[in-house]
């Protein structure tokens, strides 16, 4: 972040809380942010239907796999029950009706696939319809005659344009927009500064700033100027403006596989080629004992044992994952960084801005020997009254009990001047009071004749000392009486104030193995001192942005990955080699593209949040596959029993649950599963729950709920189904 | 009886302790250094390689495969021109369909036996064709093993050694010491080492009886060091002259499990981290000592009336070694695939035979043989780690290598491999009809499920290059000859290319540094899951056919 970007940025962190708060309520207008809302179901429920078409779903195998089991019981039980007879399975009667229920079941199993998938889908949709909105179609100013304007040169009062569709604008065309004109393209402002409404894209209403050749000259199309003049030269393409891209991201449309999904996907695929296997050698193999198995009998227990749990919800998994970013106001550009936030193991924090408060804020005075602290105090607010800046104000807000003693007059007033560096007061009796850099005021006394005894001098050296020592900014008060005696009256301790609360998680961070580093370009004195407080890992001090881009490299070139937030142009390059670059939606349009995340907020401490959704998106896939496998014992117990029961006896005491009959046990083991896709998907969608901890702790808290969990669960599930179906005549 | 037991199964893991650090030490510098002795000149200039390039893992895997078929092809010409050799004892040559069985056996470390070895080979090809092949087979094993431990531990390098290097050490320095030394302890423990045919004798009772000689010492100690397990005579280990008593028995054991448990030493060395060794040791140990628990359970406790009476398990064993040193024989020689026998597994306990199945189902990695144990696990341990590393929240890493879309399909694959064979081959027997016809005519000697047991362990062992034998099944039939034969090789040389190509892509990647949001792997939670991994993964693949073989015959 460059140094020009400071100003607005602490602005933007300053009105996080706001924009969290309102970028909520900007999604719940959609009717989105309820997981279950009614309509979300019935457009899921829609949508599902649709995705029975096999060209679909070949692309999840294990769900393939499914559909295809439940295309041959179909025909299985017409065939059985135009017969009128079913096939005895493995020594075992099998009732008329079993091949039709199964049949039934599996098609539900792929239907529940489909909704979560649809339902997951949906939010997005809704999402995408509201963005729509934003983009039809605006007239523009399009300045016709380039010769009316030349970039760089002032604009006249009155230009050459002419109205164009927005739609028909192209890269490197200049539109002028006014106050109360919807901006007709993504661009870069060229001119002028004007109060932005962007809460069509972020939902955050209140205004931003833009202005030309700063580190906020993007503007995006379908955002509002309020006041004032822009002239704006177009860097997108209609179709490709940020706006189309955030409609894809939530849309899912161009929704690519992450590496880490693909290898989970090749995992489950072996899986089931492994079932596939082995049920397709059951026959051969029992008919040696005489006691073959009817085909419904075996695509039941196919079904049961691919991992069909995991491999239903997979893509909902991921589609939700992203979708909670969004409901973050962070846009991922791809699956791929999402992934890539939960294995950050470097995380890179400007000091300014995202460690500190953008101010430096009086923290204390100190008196010089022989001064009063009161008069120091009254001096201090004196010499303050009249400072704009938020350091001058923070000096009021630490002394609140001094302000009524002086009354000054506005004619007064010295002003801080960048030549001086000094502001203050010029008395009508002739004393003159001044608060300013520690060389500045000593010149200053200098210059009047100051006759500071050594101890006063060296009380002034070692308090500055200390101050710089700790990271601050030593300010010194000085006075000349009417009397004309300069005296050095004491110090003022300004200080980087670290944000509250990012210790804790900053520790967090820690224990989770993620190094911290803190970026500045104070010196190494001051760096160190904050870095100290606020419990970074690690400081960059005296640090351009080219050291960051270095810093990064360094980092990934030992195996580390890297995430940073920018804004400026000359973050760019940085954001572009971080593993995660996340780019803050105020910043350019430079750091946008080079980033692969925006976050519309503008809140560098939403990585934070980006690293615990993109490790909690890991954790869902890897607890639902566990709960899957584990899954697969209590469905052996259940089905091979009752396939072989009929020819060996004996194996009666396999059926561990005493499952009601052999029908009854394949039955309630197809149930189950097809159930407990239904009862994840609120885990799928809203991501198991995470708390920042070891990786040993996670993983011992997690193999306990979804593992042995997982071996349980289906016991007691699959036993309560049998009780219901022992009920039903004939099975 | 037990308490003798007792005392030796203490000498025994006390022994295997003692060489846990200076034999795995030994084999990591081995492989490690670049020193050449004299020997191993000599051959890599007639072998035209430089012991100094690495190779890539195609290349690798390139040499191993030609090395394989080229030792296949000469070990099936020596047997079928065996009339012809020296020592031939006049036997004639070997029959095409066993001859190509007996050969694919010994050259992928599995030695199943189609044939009856006195009546069929004489000591030039035991000598020339299959010791030799016990030692090349064995080394091939440690060599790949040592490749893909390579894999992690390399940085951005992309090779994983040099094939040639690594096997002729792994003869030179490790197989061919301890097999000299082994074979003097085992002469003293009166095992036979001769060049005598047959010698026939009238018995007491006056019958006459032709009895075997022949240099049985020196096959017997690369049989168990290399986990082969190729018997010098049929009755394998259970010959007197093969493993005459209890103290060479318990000293048989000692040498199957001497180098498969100090390979995580090695592995650990050459990571540069012992607690991984530790980790893996942990799990391999665990594994057998479950599962000889079991085993010895079964088998004391005993089934059926006969038994009941006898009061323990002990038809089909030798009482020189018990019920307890029989069950210690087989739990080692089926989890370290070896596939020597001392007792005959067709006579144990339907759950007895059903334990030396799943050692064999585990895909032999408790500890397995010399090499393919520590490879195997390894490659469970890659999906282990896929699994726990997505349950914290991190793209999986082991050893700091990434586990991705690449080295999870290499890992599927390679699980996928074995049950593959496994349960197609046993399926296919009954499935073709002139192969049913064989296997249900010919082979199987039992009705019902032990029938059906006989056929799954044949593939088993096949698959799993183990090479014990359920007895009472005829292997040399052509069915069986060639089905068991095409799935020994490819249960061998698919996983091994597998591996490689594992190794190979981890070697290229660098290296992760590991933050305490690192899945710690040496957590005893750690490998609790990967020994659940391995016995979930096996025990979902077989449970239908163990179902139907030996659950089925031990549940009345």
């Amino acid at each position: 972040m460059s140094t020009s970007a400071t100003p607005s940025t602490s602005e933007s962190s300053a009105a996080t809380a706001a924009a969290a708060a309102s970028a909520t309520s900007a999604t719940s207008a959609t009717g989105a942010s309820n997981l279950f809302a009614s309509d979300t179901l019935k457009t899921g429920a829609k949508d599902a239907l649709r995705k029975f078409d096999p060209r679909v779903m070949w692309k999840n195998p294990v769900m393939f796999v499914v559909e295809i089991g439940a295309v041959l019981t179909t025909l299985l039980a017409i065939v059985e029950l135009s017969k009128g007879s079913a096939q005895d399975s493995g020594g075992s009667p099998i009732p008329l009706a079993f091949s039709l229920v199964i049949s039934i079941w599996l098609w539900l199993t792929v239907y529940f696939a489909n909704f979560s998938e649809a339902l997951a889908e949906g939010r997005g949709k809704a999402q995408a319809q509201t963005l729509r909105k934003t983009r039809t179609t605006t007239p523009a100013r399009l300045i016709s005659e380039t010769r009316t304007y030349t970039p760089g040169l002032a604009v006249p009062e009155h230009l050459h344009v002419t109205m164009e569709a927005s739609a028909d604008l192209r890269v490197g065309d200049f539109v002028e927009v006014r106050a109360g004109e919807i901006v007709p393209g993504d661009g870069e402002i060229r001119w002028g500064l004007a109060s932005v409404d962007e809460s069509a894209i972020t939902g955050e209403s209140a205004p931003v700033v833009r202005e030309a050749g700063t580190d906020h000259s993007a503007v995006t199309g379908g955002t509002r100027v309020l006041s004032d003049r822009l002239i704006v030269e177009i860097t997108a393409q209609p179709g490709q403006t940020f706006v189309d891209k955030m409609i894809k991201l939530v849309e899912g449309a161009n929704r690519q596989r992450t590496p880490n999904e693909i290898a989970l996907s090749i995992l489950l695929a072996s899986l089931s080629l492994i079932f596939v296997t082995v049920v397709l050698t059951i026959n051969p193999i029992a008919s040696w004992s005489g006691g073959t198995v009817s085909l419904a009998v075996l695509v039941a227990l196919l079904v049961c044992l691919i991992p069909t749990t995991i491999g239903a919800l997979l893509s909902a998994i991921g589609i939700a994952g992203m979708d909670r970013l969004v409901q973050h106001n962070v846009l991922a550009k791809s699956g791929r960084a999402v992934e890539a936030a939960g294995d950050i193991t470097t995380i890179i924090l400007d000091k300014t801005g995202t460690i500190t408060y953008g101010n430096r804020r009086a923290h204390e005075i100190t008196p010089m020997p022989g001064v009063l602290y009161d008069d120091l105090a009254r001096a201090c607010v004196a010499s303050s009254l009249a400072d704009p800046t938020p350091e001058g104000k923070s000096i009021l807000d630490l002394l609140p009990d001094f302000q009524s003693d002086v009354a000054p007059r506005p004619e007064w007033i010295v002003p801080f001047s960048a030549q001086t560096r000094m502001s203050g007061m010029d008395y009508p009796d002739g004393g003159r009071l001044r608060k300013g850099a520690s060389s500045s005021v000593l010149a200053w006394l200098g210059e009047n004749g100051w006759l500071g005894s050594d101890a006063t001098r060296k009380a002034l050296t070692t308090e500055v000392d200390r101050i710089a020592g700790l990271g601050g900014t030593p300010l010194v008060v000085a006075e000349v009486s009417a009397t004309g005696v300069a005296r050095a009256l004491g110090t003022i301790h300004l200080k980087d104030i670290v944000k509250e609360g990012l210790r804790d998680r900053f520790a967090e961070l820690r224990s989770m193995g993620i190094r911290t580093i803190m970026v500045t370009g104070d010196n190494r004195l001051t760096a160190s001192a904050i870095a100290r407080e606020a419990g970074v890992d690690d400081y960059l001090a005296e640090a351009t942005p080219e050291d960051k881009f270095e810093f990064i490299k360094k980092e990934q070139a030992s195996g580390k990955l890297v995430a940073m937030t920018g804004d400026g142009t000359n973050d760019a390059p940085a954001l572009a080699q971080a593993d995660v670059g996340v780019a803050m939606n105020s910043g350019t349009s430079a750091a946008k593209e080079a980033g692969n995340m925006v976050d519309l907020d503008s809140d560098p401490t939403k990585l934070l949040d980006v690293i615990r959704i993109g490790k909690q998106l890991l954790i869902t896939r890897g607890s639902l596959t566990t709960f899957s496998i584990a899954n697969d014992v209590a469905k052996y117990f259940a089905i091979i029993p009752a396939m072989f029961v009929g020819v060996f006896p004996g194996l009666e005491a396999l059926n561990i649950m005493h499952l009601h009959s052999p029908a009854s046990a394949v039955l309630s083991a197809v149930i189950f599963n097809a159930i407990i896709i239904i009862a994840l998907i609120p885990v799928a969608l809203r991501g198991v729950p995470y708390k920042p901890r070891t990786a040993s702790k996670i993983l011992s808290h997690n193999l306990l709920i979804y593992g042995l969990g997982g071996l349980i669960a289906p016991f007691l599930g699959i036993k309560l189904i049998d009780l219901l179906i022992s009920l039903i005549p004939g099975f | 009886m037990n308490t003798l037991f007792v005392i030796q199964f203490i000498l025994l893991i006390a022994a295997l302790g003692a060489c846990y650090k200076p034999l795995g030490d030994y084999m990591g510098r081995t492989f490690a250094t670049e020193r050449d002795i004299a020997p191993e000149r000599w051959l890599y200039r007639w072998l035209r390689v430089d012991p100094r390039s690495a190779q890539t893992w195609q290349s690798y895997a390139r040499s191993v495969l030609a090395f394989s078929v080229v030792g296949l092809v000469l070990l099936y010409l020596i047997q079928r021109l065996q009339a012809f050799l020296p020592f031939a004892g006049g036997h004639k040559g070997v029959e095409p369909f066993l001859a190509f069985n007996t050969a694919a056996s010994f050259a992928t470390n599995t030695n199943w036996q189609n044939y009856s070895p006195e009546q069929t080979l004489g000591h030039s090809v035991q000598m020339f064709g299959l010791t030799v092949q016990n030692f090349v087979s064995g080394a091939t094993g440690l060599a790949v093993a040592i490749a893909l431990v390579r894999g992690f531990a390399y940085v951005k390098r992309g090779t994983i050694g040099n094939f040639w290097v690594d096997a002729t050490r792994a003869i030179f320095r490790i197989l061919l010491p301890l097999a000299v030394v082994s074979a003097l302890v085992l002469l003293a423990g009166g095992v036979i080492q001769n060049l005598v045919g047959h010698t026939d004798v009238t018995t007491i009772a006056g019958g006459t009886q032709s009895i075997p000689g022949g240099p049985v010492a020196s096959q017997e100690a690369i049989k168990l060091l290399g986990t082969n397990g190729g018997g010098f005579f049929n009755a394998n280990s259970a010959h007197p002259f093969e493993n005459p008593n209890a103290w060479t028995n318990i000293f048989e054991v000692f040498l199957m499990l001497l180098i498969p448990f100090s390979l995580p030493r090695t592995f650990g060395w050459m990571v540069g981290n012992h607690k991984q060794g530790y980790t893996i040791l942990g799990v391999m140990g665990t594994l057998f000592a479950g599962s000889l628990a079991l085993m010895s359970w079964f088998e004391m406790r005993g089934a059926g009336a006969a038994t009941q009476l006898a009061g323990t398990a002990l038809e089909g064993k030798e009482l020189a070694f018990g019920v307890l040193g029989s069950t210690l024989f087989g739990t080692a020689s089926t989890s370290t695939s070896t596939g020597a026998v001392n007792m005959m597994h067709d006579s144990m306990t339907p759950q007895g035979g059903l334990m030396a199945m799943i050692n064999m189902m585990l895909g032999e990695i408790s500890p397995g043989g010399v090499g393919t144990g520590l490879y195997g696990l390894l490659i469970l341990a890659v999906i282990t780690v896929f699994i726990a590393g997505l349950l914290v929240g991190r793209t999986p890493e082991y050893l700091g290598k990434k586990i991705g879309p690449l080295q999870m399909k290499l890992a599927s694959l390679y699980v996928l491999v074995t049950p593959t064979l496994v349960l197609a081959g046993t399926a296919l027997s009954f499935a073709l009809p002139w192969a049913r016809e064989s296997v249900t005519g010919t082979s199987i000697l039992n009705t019902g499920p032990h029938g059906l047991s006989e056929v799954l362990y044949a593939f088993t062992s096949a698959a799993n290059n183990n090479g014990s034998a359920f007895a009472g099944l005829t292997g040399n039939t052509p069915w069986l000859n060639a089905s068991l034969g095409v799935v020994m090789i490819l249960g061998r040389f698919i996983p091994i290319v597998l591996a490689l190509a594992l190794a190979g892509s981890l070697s290229a990647q660098t290296r992760v540094p590991s933050t305490s949001g690192t899945l710690p792997t040496t957590s005893p939670l750690y490998a609790g899951m990967l020994m659940s991994v391995a016995i979930l993964v096996s025990a979902l693949t077989y449970f239908p056919a163990l179902t139907l073989g030996p659950l089925a015959e031990g549940m009345h």
